[in-house]
């Protein structure tokens, strides 16, 4: 009888996970099996996963646009040099405040979780970014997000708890404090930095709301204003050298290999960041 | 006797002094390395805040910052008294409560569920995939929305069609259907990665304590009930507490690209008015005041929620 129960409640269990997973994956199924299909098989075939007559040729003429392959690499650019950005800023004003006996550390920090709670909001940062003359210019995807407070007080917290007498001894060693920082801290921090980097890149290639605002040229668009252009205003592209002329592929196939191709960087990233997510650090950056 | 006691303490001071001197002295190297950062602070977080005087005047671009006048509360008596402002609100609220109800006691049970499993290939294999969602971007997630839902060929519809014989329903354009499609989607992309907290306070229990519960003759859902939740309670307030003080961000990127001419009046929340006013209309002054008026309240209740935590006995959140 008892045993009974407990498998009732097995099957239950399994049951409910397994359909969270399929429900999950579905739509990703989905959506690369019509990225795949014809039109008509798309149109005729209710649940579609395996297409019968599976083709490139919308990934093919894709890669043949101007506009797309530009709007990958350049937000591949903006993202890597973004990410280094946030890197060694997050790094350098997070190491002196993570030092106890810093004078003036009290207000800084104060004034670091001012931001957190307060900002000027979104017009008053866009006229400072265009008084800084940063309209239409990649910088102005890099530069004002430099820093995010949230991970600069989760990096502070990591460095105070290294040991400071390490700090000391690297200091009676002679060393320097950007020595002490790339040659002790950072080396001992390396978990918790490769879970910022990956949050900083990814929060790097899905960026919307900075490019929607600050780009204005549509030949400098990153991939996320592209594809909102092709999936949501059906439009192949704002400029002149855009997709459409002529075209008789699917447009339902084209707008799932777009979504495909630009969610492909974050797939392919995603085996190698899993490594990190049950880490300590995960826990409080859920919280933000 | 006083003034002897008024020079020590003078002395004290003046020594303080001197020693907070030599410490600033011996730390240079690190107010040189905090340099850069406290640049970027003053211009990127704490410049915008000083824009918000804009608010307060009417903001002409050929004028300048400085040199256009000054309004008093014009644009705040506008927003009070405009008819769309409740509408915002209620919007926004609406939405944030909704996945309250909702989405909020998603990631919580299948954190529960998934702390049952007792086979570890299928536990991880789980884990591993329904995190993924979270690392696309709205734009995706709303993209592939469309492409599930829409009323030409979607598979919904086709589903829905083929089985009830229906008409077709416009999921994605009609007023009566934004804030379900708004809160699945939400359910989607973020109730997997939202149990990583929930598993992380559940990994922290004695194993013990589930041995002893069987002893005494605990089923698995005494043992639920007595052990497991428990165990997630404080976290669960915590993260309760941290959703409330941020009930007025209702999510720009997922409401914006939500929206349409046919669902504006559901769809438009205080975020993307913000930017359609500022951005779209040009009218900067009162864009700003509107994001002004977000943010105050938004602070108070961020501060409130801290404070509610603290009393409760949980960490808070600053």
């Amino acid at each position: 009888m008892k045993r009974k129960n407990i498998s009732v409640f097995d099957v239950f269990v399994y049951g409910i996970l397994t359909l969270c997973f399929l429900v999950m994956l579905f739509p990703l199924m989905y959506v690369v099996a019509g990225s795949l299909a014809s039109a008509k098989e798309l149109a005729q075939n209710t649940f579609l996963i395996i297409p019968k007559n599976p083709t490139l040729d919308v990934y093919k003429y894709i890669l043949s646009t101007k506009t797309f392959p530009r709007s990958m690499i350049v937000t591949t650019l903006v993202t890597i040099a973004g990410t280094l950005v946030n890197l060694v800023m997050t790094c350098l004003t997070a190491y002196p405040l993570a030092r106890r006996n810093l004078p003036g550390r009290k207000w800084l920090m104060l004034a670091v979780t001012f931001t957190l709670v307060f900002s000027g909001g979104l017009i008053p940062t866009y006229l400072v970014v265009n008084s800084m003359g940063l309209i239409d210019k990649y910088a102005a995807l890099i530069i004002p997000g430099a820093i995010s407070s949230f991970n600069l007080v989760l990096v502070k917290n990591f460095f105070q708890e290294i040991p400071e007498s390490l700090i000391e001894a690297a200091k009676i060693d002679g060393g320097s404090e950007i020595n002490t920082l790339t040659k002790i801290i950072l080396p001992l921090s390396k978990p918790a930095l490769a879970t910022f980097t990956m949050f900083y890149a990814v929060g790097h290639w899905n960026q919307f709301l900075q490019p929607l605002l600050y780009l204005n040229n549509s030949k400098k668009w990153t991939v996320q204003i592209l594809l909102r252009q092709i999936v949501m205003l059906s439009s192949t592209s704002g400029d002149d050298d855009g997709m459409m002329p002529g075209f008789i592929l699917p447009m339902m196939s084209l707008k799932l290999a777009v979504v495909v191709v630009s969610s492909l960087p974050i797939i392919m990233a995603y085996p190698f960041m899993q490594k990190y997510f049950d880490k300590g650090v995960m826990a409080g950056s859920i919280k933000g | 006797m006083s003034q002897e006691i008024a020079k020590k303490t003078k002395m004290e001071r003046k020594a303080l002094r001197d020693k907070t001197k030599r410490a600033v002295i011996r730390n240079r190297w690190l107010y040189i390395m905090l340099l850069p950062g406290v640049i970027y602070y003053l211009i990127f977080k704490f410049g915008p805040m000083i824009g918000l005087i804009a608010a307060f005047k009417d903001y002409q671009p050929f004028l300048g910052f400085f040199r256009s006048p000054w309004v008093g509360f014009k644009h705040f008596e506008r927003l009070f008294t405009s008819g769309s402002f409740l509408r915002l609100l209620q919007n926004t609220l609406v939405i944030s409560f909704l996945n309250l109800l909702f989405f909020f006691p998603v990631p919580i049970i299948i954190a529960l569920l998934l702390n049952e499993v007792k086979v570890n290939w299928f536990k991880r294999m789980v884990q591993s995939f329904i995190y993924i969602p979270h690392f696309f971007s709205w734009v995706v997630v709303v993209g592939i929305s469309y492409a599930l839902f829409t009323t030409e060929g979607g598979v919904v519809n086709n589903f829905l069609t083929s089985i009830f014989h229906i008409k077709p329903i416009d999921f994605m354009g009609s007023e009566a259907w934004l804030r379900p499609m708004v809160i699945l989607q939400n359910i989607w992309k973020e109730s997997g990665w939202g149990t990583i907290i929930f598993l992380a306070a559940l990994a922290g229990v004695d194993i013990e304590m589930y041995e002893a519960a069987r002893m005494d003759g605990a089923g698995r859902l005494k043992q639920i009930w007595y052990i497991t939740l428990p165990a997630i309670r404080a976290t669960v307030i915590t993260m309760l507490i941290l959703r409330l003080g941020h009930v007025l961000e209702a999510g720009f990127d997922q409401l914006f690209l939500m929206q349409n001419a046919t669902n504006r009046e559901v769809s438009q929340i205080i975020d993307t008015y913000v930017y359609q006013m500022g951005m779209k209309n040009g009218q900067l002054s009162f864009a700003t005041a509107v994001g002004l008026f977000k943010s105050i309240v938004g602070l108070v209740l961020v501060l409130s929620a801290d404070r509610l935590a603290k009393k409760m006995g949980e960490e808070g959140i600053l």
